[in-house]
């Protein structure tokens, strides 16, 4: 957001030639004020709702005035450490299990996505692209910190420790799933995790997410944050601007990460905001703010680290925007060549994916080799099918439980309700699909 | 992952396919009754509902330079592609995608209207209509009277798809009619298939209100009639009577017209009685005439809606009814709805007033 002025051009221009070596300097260097060459002997003006300068040259601003926010990264297309103290310190078997964590990710996208066709359950949605966003920022974070989710990070989920098993039960609502089968597919949420059951209407989780953050700042002692995941296209809503508003004014811990994968359905970022990107909504709304490579957990990593550790020892909100690209369709419902060419995919999912990258990182360090990869597939694969084969066996939650929780305490008009129910199901037992649910 | 991309396309013509099978497979709560009578003569083609409020859009952008058409993922055709095709004929400016924002879309839309153009809003599900409901509520419905008439933006039509669907959980399956219908100044209309959604988003497009056109999105794809192509409307704020009878009226609009109609029909099978089978189709402002007629003449009313039960429209039909038939009436109206919980998915044949809740609860009225 450096205000392209001689002096700022020439400032970054410094840095640059310095090559920006800590994720440190390039969020000081976003958060550099530069303002616009001022006459000397200037008076500042003192308006309760800016303290600026009075200048006697008129001078709009546009989003050329400033330079395009840089995108920080740790590693190149082809794996390897760009600047050596950027890599970070993750221990091997952590670095193992981000990776292991993407494979099981991938095949359990490919085999659900598939099943949904095959009609085995009614919807799926693919993270393809998008794995370095999940596992860099799982974790950089605490499992204590709370998670608010939008729907395309279930990455973040395994990555905590919800196993194949739950995710799956819960894509299929038989009996085990912890949603008891009320929601749609992919709509996960574990408590014990602290990751907040996901809901459909986007951005509604951003200032929920604030509040919590608020609350968890209130605590004695606190060292816990919030993350808020959210997409390119949920950025627009309503929600989105007051979560950045009320996290900037009301001093909240809290990480609000953008997925900046291009399209929101079949509508490309060009059509979905002007200016650059969701980052610099950041300074603008007095937000710290990094953008950094999507398709590098690295770099998501360290970012993800850093603003946690500043969310909480300042008590102040982190706008991180990572790039990346949809490599899926949007959803089963969605086919994504009716708005986009398959050359466009192509190139996401060889020289930028996440997983190509990361895996040639592990093997250079010798901690990865073929033979490994082909037993992590393969377990990974045979754990979804496993897991499916399991899931489609299992019952679905007694019809019930589709009026239960509505209330804590179920109040004597849905009692009532569910009385006739009960009722009318005697009376036509066969025309209910009684026998695929629990008694 | 190269493979993946190449292995999905190659897969998609047997794909698309899958998708039909699996709707059918997840929803057959209801028999599609098809129209038979045409509302104008003339040339007709076989519609879908989809292509039919293509056509009616069609139609207004070919005949009023000013209409606008706009919302998410619109460009392509919309997720329900009801646009499709409609940007290539019409251009980028009259045909275009929204920043994702319901309440933008709907203010624009009031806006667009106030400086005299004819606006189609498309909300990509109803149950993404909250985030506008400030603007369509506090705005929209009140601007003439606010303006002491001075401003309306009756040329504003706010199309969004609705109801259950069969695998649509909580947030793609809701019925939001008697949110709206609490607004003075708003029309809330839900067409039952191809022919009405035509002559109704036609004459929504054109009344001097503002309107939430309600559309099932079930019917998108598995209703199919034999549309006329020209240019017609059908009336807003009257019911249509599809079937007579003298034991009962049966009222429902949208989706659940097709249940009462096989209700109707199995009724006179088993138990050899006839019923009304009223459309609403104007849920605001309500036809209370055809109704009332229908239930003074037999004295039972069955009220059907895929909404909650605890303040749905039904409530509001069932009270005017009770206060102009009271006399009239040979047992209490009963509703048949959705519970009074959010809509559930794995639950969905469970939750919905479906024919055989409906028929049982006709069957106790006749033995009142
Ligand atoms: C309030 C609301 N409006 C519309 C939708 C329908 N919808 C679901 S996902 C989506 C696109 C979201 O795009 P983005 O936020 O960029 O996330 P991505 O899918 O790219 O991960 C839309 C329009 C919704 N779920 N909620």
């Amino acid at each position: 957001m450096a205000l392209k002025t001689g002096a700022s051009v020439l400032r970054l221009n410094t840095l640059r030639n310095a090559a920006v070596r800590y994720v440190e300097r390039v969020l000081q260097l976003l958060s550099t004020h530069t303002r616009p060459e001022v006459a000397q002997n200037t008076k500042y003006a003192e308006f309760p709702g800016a303290k600026a300068p009075y200048v006697t040259e008129m001078k709009f601003l546009n989003e050329s005035s400033y330079d395009p926010i840089p995108i920080y990264r740790v590693l190149d297309n082809s794996g390897s450490v760009l600047e050596s103290r950027e890599e970070p310190s993750i221990d091997k078997d952590e670095l193992v299990n981000m990776y292991k964590t993407m494979v099981q990710l991938t095949q359990m996208d490919k085999i659900l996505y598939e099943s949904q066709r095959q009609g085995r359950i009614s919807f799926y949605m693919t993270n393809y692209g998008e794995e370095g966003i999940h596992v860099g920022s799982a974790a950089a974070l605490s499992p204590r910190d709370l998670v608010f989710a939008q729907y395309r990070e279930v990455g973040v989920f395994l990555y905590r420790g919800v196993t194949v098993t739950e995710l799956i039960n819960q894509c299929y609502g038989n009996h085990e799933d912890p949603g008891k089968g009320r929601q749609m597919p992919v709509h996960y949420g574990n408590k014990h995790f602290n990751l907040v059951t996901l809901s459909s209407p986007l951005a509604t989780q951003m200032p929920q997410a604030v509040g919590a953050a608020y609350a968890l700042k209130r605590q004695p002692n606190n060292d816990r944050c919030v993350i808020c995941y959210f997409g390119d296209g949920a950025a627009s809503e309503g929600d989105a601007f007051a979560a950045f508003n009320f996290a900037a004014t009301l001093d909240c811990p809290v990480i609000l990460l953008c997925r900046n994968n291009g399209y929101a359905i079949s509508t490309p970022t060009n059509e979905q905001y002007r200016g650059d990107g969701i980052a610099s909504r950041g300074p603008a709304l007095g937000i710290r703010t990094v953008r950094v490579d999507g398709t590098d957990a690295l770099a998501v990593y360290n970012a993800v680290k850093q603003s946690r550790e500043y969310a909480i020892a300042n008590n102040k909100p982190v706008l991180i925007e990572a790039m990346s690209y949809r490599v899926g369709h949007h959803s089963t419902s969605d086919d994504s060549t009716a708005y986009r060419s398959i050359e466009e995919i192509q190139k996401w999912t060889t020289d930028e994916s996440p997983l190509h990258k990361f895996k040639m990182y592990l093997e250079a360090k010798g901690i990865w080799d073929a033979e490994a990869e082909k037993t992590c597939l393969k377990e990974s694969r045979d754990t979804v099918v496993r897991t499916m084969q399991e899931a489609e066996k299992k019952k679905r939650p007694h019809w019930k439980e589709m009026l239960e929780d509505v209330y804590y305490d179920m109040p004597p008009r849905i009692q009532k309700q569910m009385k006739q129910m009960e009722e009318h199901l005697k009376k036509y037992p066969d025309k209910y699909p009684l026998d695929q649910h629990q008694d | 992952m190269a493979s993946l991309v190449t292995k999905k396309s190659v897969l998609l013509a047997r794909l698309v396919k899958n998708v039909g099978d699996c709707t059918k497979r997840l929803s057959s709560h209801f028999i599609y009754y098809p129209d038979n009578e045409k509302p104008v003569e003339g040339e007709t083609t076989k519609m879908n509902m989809m292509q039919a409020i293509n056509n009616a859009m069609d139609l207004t952008l070919k005949n009023d330079p000013t209409a606008v058409l706009f919302g998410e993922d619109v460009a392509f055709g919309g997720v329900f592609r009801c646009a499709l095709g409609l940007q290539e004929k019409y251009g980028k400016d009259r045909v275009f995608n929204t920043p994702l924002c319901e309440q933008g879309i709907a203010g624009f839309g009031i806006g667009l209207a106030t400086a005299g153009a004819t606006a189609i809003a498309e909300i990509q599900f109803a149950d993404y209509i909250f985030p506008a409901f400030d603007q369509i509520i506090n705005e929209a419905a009140k601007v003439r009277y606010r303006s002491g008439g001075q401003f309306d933006c009756g040329a504003l039509t706010i199309r969004t798809p609705c109801s259950a669907v069969g695998h649509g959980g909580l947030y793609h399956s809701q019925s939001p009619e008697a949110f709206f219908a609490h607004v003075p100044g708003l029309r809330v209309v839900v067409p039952r298939g191809p022919i009405t959604a035509k002559g109704l988003l036609l004459s929504c497009i054109r009344e001097k209100d503002p309107c939430v056109f309600l559309e099932p999105k079930i019917l998108y794809r598995s209703a199919a009639e034999e549309v006329p192509v020209e240019d017609y409307t059908i009336p807003l704020g009257k019911a249509q009577v599809l079937r007579e009878g003298d034991a009962a009226t049966l009222i429902g609009w949208g989706t659940q017209v097709h249940v009462l109609l096989e209700v109707a029909q199995i009724a006179e099978e088993k138990l050899g009685v006839k019923c009304d089978v009223i459309d609403l189709q104007s849920i605001l402002p309500w036809d209370e005439d055809t109704v009332c007629n229908s239930v003074k003449k037999t004295g039972r009313c069955l009220i059907a809606h895929e909404a909650p039960l605890t303040s749905g429209f039904g409530a509001e039909l069932a009270a005017t009814i009770q206060e102009e038939c009271f006399l009239h009436l040979e047992a209490p109206i009963s509703r048949v709805t959705g519970w009074d919980a959010p809509f559930p998915h794995v639950f969905e044949p469970f939750y919905l007033p479906d024919k055989w809740r409906c028929y049982q609860s006709l069957t106790e009225m006749l033995n009142y």
